[in-house]
């Protein structure tokens, strides 16, 4: 299996007023393609940092990020936007749906960015509402549906224009441990059995149970890879 | 086209609070629509093609200074007058002083020079043969339940018999139709007796006239009668001031009051606090959806739709409510002007109401959406998510 992501040398530099504060230190690391890695660490030691540069919402202050094979620390934001709609699906702690729009119309978001007409992006948001076992809630908006239930919609969101990676940042963070394990189970299955590549960061050593291999940060520096078993 | 589910969403967002706001912007534009037909009432008076070849010629000092009789002959013999004729403001009310009728005194070929009022020809030589007759405009004529035959009491406001009472006896001999019934709204309010009883009744006129009203041959030699006419009353103790009708009544309605420059005050008043209210509208909805707007960049729109998306939100607001307000104009102001009795003839909200409207919807919708829509653009994706 190829390399997704190749990172090297990758190190972000925030500016707060005069002060500049060096969040991550020439990380090295390689993703496979159909990997499903756990991003663990403190508070404070980079992961999200990390998981945002990735996803292409950031750009580091030096070093190279390429996902499939596309250097995308080279990108302008346009051509960034792009690139992230086409090609990662995001999973947040908070699950950050619209809160006016029902589940279907808030799977239906990414949708709106491609050329496809309003019925196939029914069709395609419906699907991927199923998969994740909510065929039954598409009406309902988010204030009506537990937050698993939230969650789901929002892997449906991130998955519904098939993207090969997902980006998950805490999703469990929200949860309780059946709604927690139900979400860590989903995202297992769309690795196991869809191929997605799935970078989750999480506090949680459980969750961290469902990933294939576990890598840990501290103080901005990669310390320890590990293979779950 | 796509984004307008998620534009039309965002802008329902807080209900109550949209509502609020689009209450706000309705009356606004009905303010508009309504102040607007004022002044195009305004404008419009005395612009008819008719007007532009009749002369007015009145006191120099005020239009409450009466002219000498004799002044008609000399008139009628100046190059480039085709007719002349005059009236008297005589000022009358029905039953109460509230109930105003705007009542002259006239010459009788004075419906000579106004082919605009239709007049039946037996009407017209009943009213010559009848000292006492009266021609009454149609709107009058309903908004007092008056017909030909009628014996009607006026109480003039100014002007008393030689008894000293004011009140005068007048017999209805005919209904006067206003041909252009956009630009002739007031002859169907007017009420018309004979120059000659009103003259033998009162002490007061003394056989004087309040204003000629001369019809040139050529509508292009209008400004050279003008200045003749004027010129038989130089250096007298009764100059005059000819100008076309059209001009007479704008200037007029000038000494009333500057019609433009009072609605453009309140609606430019108005329309500053539009801004003010619907921009904070829009301020708080964007900045309340700070995390929405980072998820919707994060999953892949680009700054500029989301610009767009902002913008076209604002403008909607602005447009849903502008177009409601101006939509209610259209419907009252006809209500308005037959609820009056035809005291008030507004025009209806024209196309060029419409336009002028539309623009303001549209440019108040892109001032009051433009700052934040450019919030919008430049957030920074990882700071909004992080709530910082």
């Amino acid at each position: 299996m190829g390399k997704l992501i190749e990172i090297r040398d990758l190190s972000k530099v925030y500016e707060r007023g005069k002060q500049k504060v060096e969040v991550l230190h020439h990380i090295d690391l390689d993703v496979d393609e159909g990997d499903f890695l756990a991003l663990m660490g403190p508070s404070g030691s980079g992961k999200t940092t990390l998981l945002n540069l990735i996803g292409g919402l950031d750009l580091p202050s030096g070093g190279s990020i390429s996902v499939g094979g596309q250097r995308i620390d080279q990108l302008g934001a346009g051509a960034l936007a792009k690139w992230r709609a086409a090609k990662v699906g995001f999973v947040f702690q908070f699950y950050n749906l619209m809160p006016m729009l029902s589940a279907q119309r808030n799977v239906e978001l990414p949708l709106l960015l491609t050329k496809l007409s309003a019925a196939e992006r029914r069709k395609r948001a419906a699907v991927a509402l199923q998969l994740v076992g909510l065929a039954d809630r598409a009406t309902h908006k988010p204030a009506e549906l537990s937050g698993g239930q939230q969650q789901r919609v929002s892997i449906a969101r991130a998955i519904v224009s098939d993207p090969a990676l997902l980006v998950c940042d805490e999703p469990t963070g929200d949860l309780d441990r059946q709604s927690a394990e139900d979400v860590l189970g989903l995202l297992r299955a769309l690795n196991r059995d869809h191929g997605k590549t799935v970078m989750m960061v999480t506090h949680d050593p459980k969750a961290a149970e469902y990933a294939n291999h576990t890598v840990h940060l501290d103080k901005g520096s990669l310390v320890e890879q590990a293979t779950t078993a | 086209m796509k984004y307008l589910h998620l534009v039309w969403a965002s802008l329902f967002r807080r209900k109550t609070r949209t509502v609020l706001t689009l209450v706000s912007i309705i009356a606004a534009f009905l303010l508009f629509g309504l102040l607007d037909a004022v002044r195009t009432s305004f404008t419009q008076a005395g612009q008819s093609a008719n007007g532009a070849a009749r002369l007015q010629t009145g006191s120099k000092l005020s239009f409450i200074q009466t002219l000498p009789k004799s002044l008609l002959a000399q008139i009628e013999r100046v190059d480039g007058v085709k007719a002349v004729t005059h009236a008297n403001w005589f000022g009358g009310a029905y039953q109460d002083p509230h109930n105003q009728v705007f009542s002259f005194a006239v010459a009788p070929n004075y419906l000579d020079l106004y082919p605009e009022i239709v007049v039946g020809e037996a009407e017209r030589k009943a009213f010559t043969a009848t000292r006492t007759g009266a021609l009454i405009g149609e709107r009058l004529a309903q908004k007092f339940g008056w017909k030909v035959g009628d014996h009607v009491p006026l109480q003039s406001q100014i002007f008393p018999d030689k008894s000293g009472s004011k009140n005068w006896q007048f017999d209805i001999v005919g209904i006067m139709h206003s041909s252009d019934k956009k630009t002739g709204g007031f002859y169907d309010q007017m009420f018309l007796l004979n120059w000659k009883y009103f003259d033998d009744t009162t002490p007061y006129n003394q056989g004087s006239v309040g204003w000629y009203v001369t019809r040139v041959v050529d509508v292009n030699q209008a400004d050279r009668v003008a200045k003749a006419i004027d010129a038989l009353s130089a250096n007298s103790d009764h100059e005059t001031r000819t100008q076309t009708e059209q001009a007479a009544t704008a200037s007029w309605m000038k000494q009333l009051a500057d019609i433009g420059l009072i609605v453009g005050s309140i609606m430019g008043a108005v329309f500053f606090t539009l801004l003010l209210l619907s921009g904070n509208t829009m301020m708080q909805a964007v900045r309340e959806r700070t995390s929405e707007i980072a998820v919707l960049k994060t999953i892949g729109f680009s700054s500029r739709s989301v610009l767009a998306m902002v913008l076209a939100e604002s403008v909607l607001l602005l447009m849903l409510g502008g177009l409601v307000g101006l939509g209610l104009a259209t419907v009252v102001i006809p209500a308005i002007s037959a609820g009056s009795g035809g005291m008030l003839n507004l025009p209806s909200v024209g196309a060029g109401s419409w336009v002028l409207g539309l623009a303001l919807m549209a440019s108040i919708g892109f001032a009051v959406g433009a700052l934040p829509a450019w919030n919008a653009m430049r957030l920074n994706i990882v700071d909004a998510l992080a709530r910082r």
